[in-house]
């Protein structure tokens, strides 16, 4: 299937009193649009538009830059800005201006706001600002990755497929793993460390999918993989290359929610049994994890929660163990992060981000997320329909109720007009139409009336007939070889008269 | 006591983990497990284990998404789908009532399904459809061939079995599937919903290789809402899981190889229990390891409760208890059932226990009626048979008894026939004592093609010690080609009907409020309404009934056939145009000549 995205991200840069380049082309405010262009693959093509509005600061953001600290500027500056997703705001400050601390050039708040220090001339400006637009919108490899299934398999990086699969929905799953129940009686706070850690994110994600939330845990539930005895340390070691082994048979027991087809996200915290405690991971290079964790690509991670032995080894049995929740759910949401994309990538140094606090996403990652998506959905879109083209070409007597006609008609049209939003820079409502999209097609294309099963194949209908072809066949047959052998007895004939 | 046992703990390490006292949710969900073993007045031996976890949460608002001991899959199903009650039962064999006497829990062949809903819900059909898919995806079972033609709703037979403020019963629906079979795939996921797996606790019995090895196995799943206390102001869910098997003495590994198992038995059991073992078992006995080939040697860590029964009510007239070893710690006396029973209760939490043995194996000594005329026969009990010949017609006949000295009762007959046997209701009679009875109560939804099957249900007075006969007849539909199942010839299942009953009880039941928490679990699903009766469910044999079976390779034979004359009209219609024809010269003679000329050879004359 062939796309053509047009990604237009609207950017503001603001000038303060002081900032302004001397080598700017035209007096401000003016307009600016850079055209650039991700290659994905030969039907494929990403373009992606920066419309850059260049203007000086109003009396009301001056007086918001005179704040003392870049946060509190930015702060002060959110009312002032454009608040519609997708699009960002960068203020250029003064080479001298003491809103950046000594050494940071560039300073990411929690919204979608910058603080730029004016370099020297326009150009050095311009290369700073197009980084920073990609960081907060969207690169190359984040586009490719959400475009992952059309890329050829050599040019993706490692991280591409780590990342979920867009979906209108998703399922989170927290289960405690207690093998060993006799020995420990474990017991967490889970409820209480949901609704402080996990459930701020995805209050702010919920724009971008549906989010459930549920725990459990499992007794008896053991890792594939024995853990190797290390002497040196007294504990137990888990290598790197035997953890693709170590979920198999815990994934048997997580089950997953019957009453949802979302995809599940599965977040486990194993405690060791007793005769195998203390267990550590092991990293490639044989040196210990310091997390003592790991994730699994699109599936979730898995935490491994060391019990202190006990001072007296005649402690009465089971020893109660309450997990502390902080040091769990820190690993947890480090790799819900990851599991999305929202993996903050390396930055030169002169780039500061503002921790995103409480929320644990700032505005422009959320932003980041929707591209990714937005894309994602439109490529999944098109897809699931070629495929349904293809479906119904191979069957020529299909029968298409009216029903999945309109969700097919729906898809497409919600798809164009995704297209078209992207295409003006309006993320939300692109994102919107793609989820309409996704639905549509998603609901066309696994109709039960559209199973390909419920048709015969012709070569089968053909079969049936046999009995019929085959003695018609006998004459014509018989009578055919009839006239080569007498064409044959022709052409000998003229040779005996000889 | 879990608060209590945590503090001491804490006492006891103090460099243990966990900040600050631990705050202990305690009686949020408690397990108790149980295993009840009884010998059957013929012989065999039921084992019924029941499992039930306890919550103290309310599953119905959705703010619940934190399991702990309820399994996630059941709960998510319920409050997703706004289920009030659930009772799932999937059974391999047969409860013979009549030898086997009235079962602790009994449930039809196959699958049986019945679900109450929430008055929240307002598509009750589409939300039992769903369910009955998830649910088949859960226990890896039939259930999504539950369909509009096999769910009926009942408006007298199945009652809310847990707390429930009203009975509307379009909220219910009531499925059978009487083919299904019941296999190691569906034990499998059962006991994945159980805290422990099969790991620890009596669990450790539950092996498919001898589960199946039996007679009757039976395995539930009922969730029901109940009362968190005596106040009843607020709800708890319960979930009991119960399997119930029944082994054949003859076919576990007695006769002739009995000599070779008990003495295989005796060297296993010496370390474990008494010494007091005779070297010859006589046919009747048994022990766990016979009948499991394994033994108990502990309890499941997370259980409350887990203790094993052994009925040894006196099965002689010397009224003499059954002798068990290990000699049991404690003996619970019961009225079941109408019946007063001896148990034997084994505590795997007691740790005096496993003391002086590393496991438990329960083994059991009784004399075997050896006349089968004087087993005592169960107070209620039916029968049912198909009757008629020929493809067209035929007759249902239903034969209840009712086996009571002196104390007629009703009894709710349920009765759900498929659509392709079409009831002649006004051929429906009831003959008590050569007399017609006329039940109190009828409910009657015929049938609709392709839709819903029949309903029948009805409220019939069982005079003291007496036999009712009902018949009804029917004529059998003729089906749609793909309406057949596969192997059409074996013949349609009809499923058991379903008798509810309060029992009058022989002996007065002491009116005994206990604490539900507190006894035992195999007395406790069925609310005995009073002391002087107690109810009974019962299920019918299902009936396997023929009907017109076409030749299915008809279709092709005619295609065959058809095509074949086609092709032979063709071929000479084909010879005939094409052929060219020419005059033939004469012949030089037909056999007569011939043979004439022979014979003229060897007459020495020259040929003609």
């Amino acid at each position: 299937a062939s796309a053509q995205f047009q990604l237009a991200v609207p950017v503001a840069v603001v000038f303060a009193p002081g900032s302004v380049p001397g080598d700017l082309p035209r007096p401000l405010p003016f307009r600016d649009v850079q055209e650039m262009e991700i290659p994905v693959n030969l039907r494929t093509t990403v373009t992606t538009r920066y419309e850059t509005i260049y203007r000086s600061t109003t009396a009301q953001e001056e007086a918001a830059l005179g704040a003392a600290t870049a946060r509190e500027a930015d702060a002060a500056l959110r009312p002032l800005q454009d608040a519609s997703l997708g699009s960002l705001t960068m203020y250029v400050v003064p080479e001298t201006s003491s809103l950046l601390p000594q050494g940071i050039n560039v300073y990411v708040g929690k919204h979608r706001g910058t603080l730029v220090r004016a370099g020297e001339g326009l150009a050095a400006l311009r290369t700073r600002l197009q980084q920073l637009t990609q960081v907060m919108s969207f690169t190359v490899s984040s586009i490719t990755a959400a475009l992952s299934d059309r890329v050829p398999d050599g040019q993706l990086g490692p991280d591409a497929r780590r990342h979920l699969k867009s979906s209108l929905g998703y399922e989170i799953t927290f289960s405690l793993l207690n093998p060993d129940p006799k020995s420990h009686a474990v017991d967490w706070d889970i409820e209480d460390a949901v609704n402080r850690y996990v459930q701020p994110v995805l209050d702010k994600l919920s724009l971008v999918a549906n989010f459930s939330v549920d725990s459990q845990i499992l007794y008896y539930a053991v890792l594939g993989v024995t853990p190797r005895f290390d002497k040196e340390s007294s504990s137990f070691l888990l290598s790197a290359h035997s953890l693709p082994h170590v979920i198999n048979p815990v994934e048997a027991r997580l089950g997953s929610n019957a009453a949802s087809l979302y995809p599940v996200l599965n977040f486990l915290l194993y405690v060791p049994e007793r005769s195998h405690s203390p267990l550590y991971i092991q990293d490639k290079d044989g040196a210990p994890v310091s997390t003592n964790a790991f994730h699994s690509p699109r599936w979730g991670g898995i935490m491994v929660y060391n019990v202190e032995a006990p001072a007296s080894p005649q402690a009465s049995l089971p020893l109660h163990v309450e997990v502390d929740m902080v040091r769990v759910m820190e690993v947890f949401l480090a790799q819900l992060r990851l599991l999305f994309g929202l993996s903050r990538e390396e930055l030169p140094p002169e780039f500061l981000l503002e921790s995103p606090g409480n929320e644990g996403l700032a505005d422009w990652e959320l932003d980041r997320l929707l591209w990714a998506h937005t894309v994602e959905n439109i490529a999944t879109v098109s897809t699931t329909l070629t495929s349904l083209a293809q479906l119904l070409d191979k069957i020529g007597n299909i029968v298409i109720k009216d029903d999945v006609a309109s969700e097919v008609y729906r898809a497409v049209a919600s798809a164009q007009s995704a297209v078209a939003e992207l295409a003006v820079g309006h993320l939300h409502s692109a994102f919107q139409a793609s989820k309409e999209a996704v639905t549509s097609s998603e609901r066309a294309f696994f109709d039960p009336s559209l199973l390909h099963l419920l048709y015969f194949p012709d070569d089968q209908k053909f079969a049936i007939y046999i009995p019929l072809f085959l003695p018609m066949a006998v004459p014509i047959l018989l009578s055919l070889a009839k006239i080569v052998r007498e064409t044959r007895q022709r052409k000998k004939e003229p040779t005996k008269m000889d | 006591r879990g608060g209590m046992l945590a503090a001491v703990l804490l006492l006891l390490t103090a460099a243990g983990p966990g900040p600050g006292p631990v705050p202990v949710r305690a009686g949020r969900d408690a397990l108790r497990e149980e295993l009840l073993l009884s010998p059957l007045p013929d012989g065999d031996v039921a084992a019924t284990f029941q499992f039930r976890t306890r919550w103290d949460a309310d599953l119905q608002r959705g703010a619940v998404s934190h399991y702990r001991l309820f399994p996630k899959a059941l709960g998510q199903l319920v409050a997703a789908l706004g289920v009030r009650e659930l009772h799932l039962a999937l059974t391999q064999g047969f409860w013979r009532t009549r030898v086997w006497g009235q079962p602790p829990l009994q449930a039809p062949a196959g699958a049986e399904l019945w679900v109450w809903f929430q008055p929240t819900v307002t598509d009750v059909d589409k939300a039992w459809e769903e369910l009955s898919n998830i649910l088949s995806g859960i226990f890896c079972a039939s259930l999504n061939f539950i369909d509009s033609t096999n769910t009926v709703t009942p408006t007298a037979s199945f009652k809310p079995l847990g707390l429930a403020n009203g009975t509307d019963h379009h909220l219910l629906r009531y499925a059978v599937l009487p083919r299904e079979v019941v296999c190691t795939e569906n034990l499998t996921p059962w006991k994945k919903l159980l805290p422990c797996g099969s790991k620890a606790g009596l669990a450790v019995l539950l092996k498919a290789e001898r589960l199946f090895h039996s007679s009757y196995h039976s395995q539930a799943v009922h969730i029901r809402p109940i009362c968190r206390d005596a106040s009843c102001l607020a709800v708890s869910w319960e979930l009991r899981q119960t399997l119930t098997v029944v082994f054949d003495t003859f076919s576990s590994g007695q006769g002739k190889k009995g000599k070779l198992g008990s003495s295989a038995l005796w060297s296993l059991s010496v370390h474990s229990t008494s010494l007091s073992l005779p070297l010859t078992l006589l046919p009747t006995d048994w022990s766990l390891f016979k009948m499991f080939s394994r033994t108990l040697t502990d309890a499941c860590p997370l259980a409350s409760q887990s203790k094993v029964y052994v009925d040894i009510s006196p099965k002689n007239k010397e009224k003499e208890l059954l002798e068990v070893t290990p000699p049991p710690a404690s003996v619970h006396e019961a009225i079941v059932q109408g019946d007063k029973r001896t148990y034997a209760v084994y505590d795997l939490l007691s740790p005096s226990l496993f003391n002086t043995s590393r496991s438990l194996n329960v083994q059991l000594k009784w004399k075997r009626p050896q006349d089968s005329s004087d087993l005592p026969t169960p107070i209620l009990h039916a029968q049912r048979y198909v009757s008629g010949y020929g493809l067209q017609t035929g007759e249902i006949s239903t034969l209840i008894y009712n086996t009571h000295p002196y104390r007629a009762f009703p009894v709710v007959l349920l009765e759900t026939v498929p659509w392709y046997l079409r009831l002649y209701v006004h051929t429906l009679t009831i003959i008590t004592k050569g007399k017609e009875n006329k039940p109190s109560y009828i409910h009657y939804q015929p049938a609709q093609d392709r839709r819903r099957p029949h309903l029948l249900e009805m409220l019939i007075q069982l005079p003291a010690n007496s036999v009712t006969k009902i018949t009804i007849q029917f004529e059998r539909a003729l089906l749609k080609w793909t309406e057949y199942t596969p192997d059409p010839n074996h013949g349609f299942y009809v499923s058991s009907s379903v008798l509810s009953a309060l029992v009058p009880s022989v002996i007065a039941m002491k009116d005994v409020d206990v604490d539900v928490e507190q006894s035992s679990l195999f007395t406790s699903l069925f609310p005995s309404s009073d002391g002087s009766s107690y109810f009974v469910r019962l299920y019918t044999e299902p009936l396997l009934v023929n009907l017109p079976t076409p030749d299915f390779s008809m279709p092709y034979n005619v295609i065959c056939l058809t095509c074949t004359v086609v092709a032979v009209c063709y071929g000479s219609f084909y010879n005939l145009l094409t052929r060219t024809f020419h005059v033939e010269e004469p012949s030089r003679g037909g056999l007569a000549k011939r043979l004439a000329n022979i014979i003229r050879k060897f007459r020495g004359v020259p040929p003609l």
